[in-house]
């Protein structure tokens, strides 16, 4: 965990704000927190992960205490409390895609990228976790890539050594 | 062929988009509800119907909307389920991907019915891609007159926003989803009050599966006799049946409610029969949370006769010899998988989506997934097989949401029909590691009881 003195103040730009006021405008007047889940998948998606200075600027935003953005984010699990790499490989690991070989995958993920569960790869790009149910039950093994959350269904080794080098190869 | 009503053209080119929709008669609905028929007709013609949750729960529709309460001067709310996240069911995700305006014009008529005037689609934030299709989806329907103020020249007027949720199974339990929806942690309220007396932002509130709001569709078309007419018994209609696990070809199937189970599995209009040539050791007909049970038992009832996929059917025998037809997350097991393995992964995932709220809960998923883990990994006791029953029980009905249950079931039915596979596991510790308990007896066909004729004996 990054100490809270170590994380870096943000700035959230304009379009950024803009795209903030459009969803607090699906609810009724006052009720601006719902906007809180929406916002904060945004926040992710800008600055990879959702530091406690750029939560304590959406309390600002929705007019809500730091606290209510916090107990949110930690209990959801899709909110990054600490920077992860560039590409998230989030593999679900529940029963029925363990069925037909999600548990391989994942371990064949751990080998390939030669970092654990959690961790980040040397060069910043990868991180892998293993989640629990996608709802993709009859493809599996699948895994998700966010922050648009792609998906790559029916997974075989070949197929997941084949996505980790195209991602390489885009930057 | 069986009859389709909500994917008869799903194989249609560009049937996700409102032009293509509406060629095949999409929106006749909306249409028939807004200029013929008054709110309370859209609800007597579900209420006909006999239409059901198709989330699990399977509680009548009709007489959900029924149970709305009407305050003046209160507005109402419709909130859409999309929070697919039970083990072993992929359906909803696969509607709104390749069907998008079926769960839109649904959600017309439905919120037309209600007297709603803003809607809301809770979608869990996993789906993203189908979150923009949907957006997509409205944008067209909105551009088309279909949503918006004064829809198709009527009084009636729809806002209709998309949600994305955090990622937790919990957000599926409706007062959880409510809770999210405001912006808060996912933890399930107590009820009463019901959310059709103080739901969202403490107003009247209907919450319903995707699945329950696109069949309203087909329903208004036809007329709920029609569709009552489809099926067995108090099972009317199709349902949306998610396919997983060691099958020829797992997929989204919509079936006629009362449809053979043997036929489902093995006919190729279905899944086509176990991969790989192997043999059925077990099903979770429903999703995860409702009880295992072994290939015999799937396939017929312990009297002998054949078991259908109905509500009735497949909770015949009560959960001593019987299941639950769920959310229709129909998972098969080949006789190389491992019954205790795959417990405690269920119970690893309760753990996990326990919204830590009511004690016995929180720590009961966690010792249920201890106690299993030590099981499968070859260091159980014969004494952990009867703690793991002492817990579930403990767990069972004692919480306010149905998690708890969802947590308990699997565990007492895996213990109840595959007791022998766990007492192999404390037995031969080493042996276990290296192979599998096998198919046993669990697919020793059920012989049918013969009569037996008062006149030989």
């Amino acid at each position: 965990m990054l100490r809270v003195e170590e994380q870096q103040p943000v700035e959230f730009s304009s379009a950024l704000i803009s795209q903030f006021d459009e969803i607090v405008n699906r609810y009724p007047a006052g009720r601006q927190k719902s906007a809180l889940l929406p916002i904060l998948h945004l926040v992710q998606a800008e600055f990879g992960w959702t530091s406690v200075p750029a939560m304590d600027k959406v309390a600002e935003y929705l007019q809500i205490q730091p606290i209510e953005v916090y107990e949110v984010a930690s209990f959801y699990t899709m909110y990054f409390l600490e920077p992860k790499g560039k590409y998230v490989l989030e593999v679900c690991r529940t029963g029925p895609c363990c069925l037909v070989g999600a548990e391989k995958i994942m371990d064949h993920i751990e080998q390939k990228l030669g970092v654990k569960e959690g961790q980040v790869t040397e060069d910043g790009l990868f991180s892998w976790r293993g989640v629990e149910c996608l709802a993709a039950c009859g493809f599996g093994p699948v895994l998700q890539i966010g922050p648009e959350y792609t998906f790559y269904e029916n997974l075989t080794e070949q197929s997941v050594d084949q996505l980790i080098d195209d991602l390489k190869n885009k930057i | 062929m069986a009859r389709k009503l909500l994917l008869e053209h799903i194989n249609v080119p560009g049937i996700n988009t409102l032009e293509v929709y509406r060629q095949k008669g999409g929106y006749r609905a909306v249409e028939k509800a807004l200029k013929t028929l008054t709110p309370d007709e859209v609800v007597e013609e579900v209420k006909k119907s006999g239409l059901r949750g198709r989330g699990g729960a399977g509680f009548p529709t009709g007489m959900k909307w029924s149970f709305l309460a009407k305050p003046e001067g209160v507005p109402r709310y419709l909130v859409c389920n999309a929070d697919e996240s039970e083990p072993g069911t992929f359906k909803d995700r696969y509607l709104m991907t390749y069907i998008p305006h079926a769960l839109i014009e649904g959600m017309i008529v439905a919120s037309y019915a209600l007297g709603a005037n803003t809607s809301y689609i809770y979608v869990r934030g996993e789906m993203m891609p189908q979150i923009r299709i949907l957006e997509k989806a409205i944008a067209e329907a909105k551009a088309a007159g279909l949503l918006g103020q004064k829809i198709l020249g009527t009084d009636y007027s729809l806002e209709l926003y998309v949600q994305p949720g955090g990622g937790a199974y919990i957000c599926g339990e409706e007062t959880a989803l409510l809770e999210s929806l405001e912006g808060k942690r996912g933890n399930p309220r107590i009820k009463p009050p019901f959310p059709a007396i103080a739901g969202l932002y403490g107003c009247p509130t209907v919450v319903n599966n995707v699945e329950s709001i696109a069949a309203v569709v087909p329903i208004i078309n036809d007329g709920g006799d029609e569709y009552a007419k489809i099926g067995i018994g108090r099972s009317t209609g199709t349902k949306l049946i998610s396919a997983s696990g060691n099958l020829v070809k797992p997929g989204v199937y919509e079936i006629e409610l009362g449809l053979p189970v043997e036929e489902f599995i093995y006919s190729d209009e279905y899944c086509g029969g176990i991969a790989n040539g192997k043999r059925l050791k077990a099903t979770v007909a429903g999703g995860s949370s409702v009880p295992i049970l072994p290939a015999n038992l799937t396939l017929k009832y312990a009297n002998g006769e054949p078991r259908s996929m109905s509500y009735e059917s497949l909770s015949e025998g009560g959960f001593a010899t019987g299941t639950m037809l769920g959310s229709g997350g129909f998972i098969a097991f080949d006789e190389d998988q491992c019954i205790v393995r795959n417990t405690w992964n269920f119970s690893r995932f309760y753990h996990h989506e326990s919204c830590g709220q009511c004690s016995p809960c929180r720590e009961g998923t966690g010792w249920l997934e201890k106690i299993l883990h030590k099981i499968e990994y070859g260091h159980g006791t014969m004494d952990d097989i009867d703690l793991l029953w002492d817990v579930q029980r403990k767990i069972e009905g004692n919480t306010i949401c149905p998690l708890g249950d969802a947590a308990a079931w699997p565990v007492a039915s895996a213990i109840r029909h595959f007791r022998e596979e766990f007492e192999w596991h404390i037995k031969e510790p080493v042996k276990s590691q290296q192979q599998n308990y096998g198919i046993a007896n669990y697919a020793v066909p059920i012989e049918k009881a013969v009569e037996v004729k008062q006149d030989n004996l």
